[in-house]
């Protein structure tokens, strides 16, 4: 979904491997497509995000900045998170934010302010 | 020891580490496990499954659901017939890998789970079981 200049991207289902890597190229051809400036990743109905999942949240993170966008990763269950960091995946160089309205602020700020990247969008 | 109840299913296919997922996230919530412990576990089951998978070339998984002096757990059982793993202790570490992946999924699984234990031949396979207690 386009939202101004940006994509919403809502998982709603558990992804198999090759769904999800899917959904990356689709993801970076809409970017291409629309020059949108930013993405917003809703993730909370994921109930498990394991290290693929995780890398294809990273790679497209990676991607869209490639390509001028910022990608913003939002409404991770805490359940997930807690397994995440156990699991080893700090997902490094993905912006992540509570929900979807604070995800929305921090893709505003970053395309107002495109060379002030915030701590913790290094690339990985 | 007590099994109370066991199932196994093939993983062939990238759509069964899904349905993994799916019968251990049912298992977990059989046996009332906490909401991070269901996702711990879950979450340890896909690595293993995709380990199966993709180095295995395919496999089982057993989903045992256990009883032991009123104490229950979750164990899994994953085969496979592939080529086997030369060195062990170069698989377990953190960014090691063979293949596509991070390197995560046996490391991860351990740190995921209770009791881990792992066996491989090379040219004979792989068995990895892994149980999580309540």
């Amino acid at each position: 979904m386009k939202l101004g200049e940006f994509l919403l991207v809502s998982i709603q289902v558990d992804m198999h491997d090759k769904l999800a890597l899917a959904l990356q190229q689709d993801l970076t051809d809409r970017i291409a497509a629309t020059g949108a400036r930013g993405v917003l990743m809703d993730i909370s109905a994921l109930e498990v995000v394991d290290s693929f999942i995780g890398r294809m949240l990273a790679n497209t993170a990676a991607m869209s900045r490639v390509l001028d966008a910022t990608t913003v990763v939002v409404g991770m269950r805490p359940a997930v998170a807690i397994t995440l960091v156990e699991l080893g995946l700090s997902l490094n160089g993905v912006r992540t934010a509570l929900d979807v309205e604070r995800g929305m602020q921090l893709l505003r700020a970053a395309v107002r302010q495109p060379w002030e990247e915030p701590d913790g969008d290094t690339p990985v | 020891m007590a099994t109370l109840r066991s199932e196994i299913a093939g993983i062939v296919t990238s759509e069964d580490i899904v349905r993994v997922r799916h019968m251990v996230r049912d298992a977990a919530v059989r046996l009332s496990f906490s909401l991070v412990d269901q996702t711990k576990i879950v979450t340890a089951a896909s690595e293993l499954a995709r380990n199966t998978l993709e180095y295995g070339g395919g496999g089982t998984v057993r989903i045992d659901e256990l009883a032991d002096h009123g104490r229950l757990g979750l164990q899994l059982i994953f085969e496979d017939r592939g080529p086997g793993i030369a060195d062990l202790n170069q698989a377990m570490q953190d960014g090691f890998t063979s293949g596509s992946g991070l390197g995560l999924g046996l490391g991860g699984a351990k740190r995921l789970c209770n009791e881990f234990e792992i066996q491989s031949k090379p040219g004979e396979g792989t068995r990895v079981r892994v149980a999580r207690w309540k």
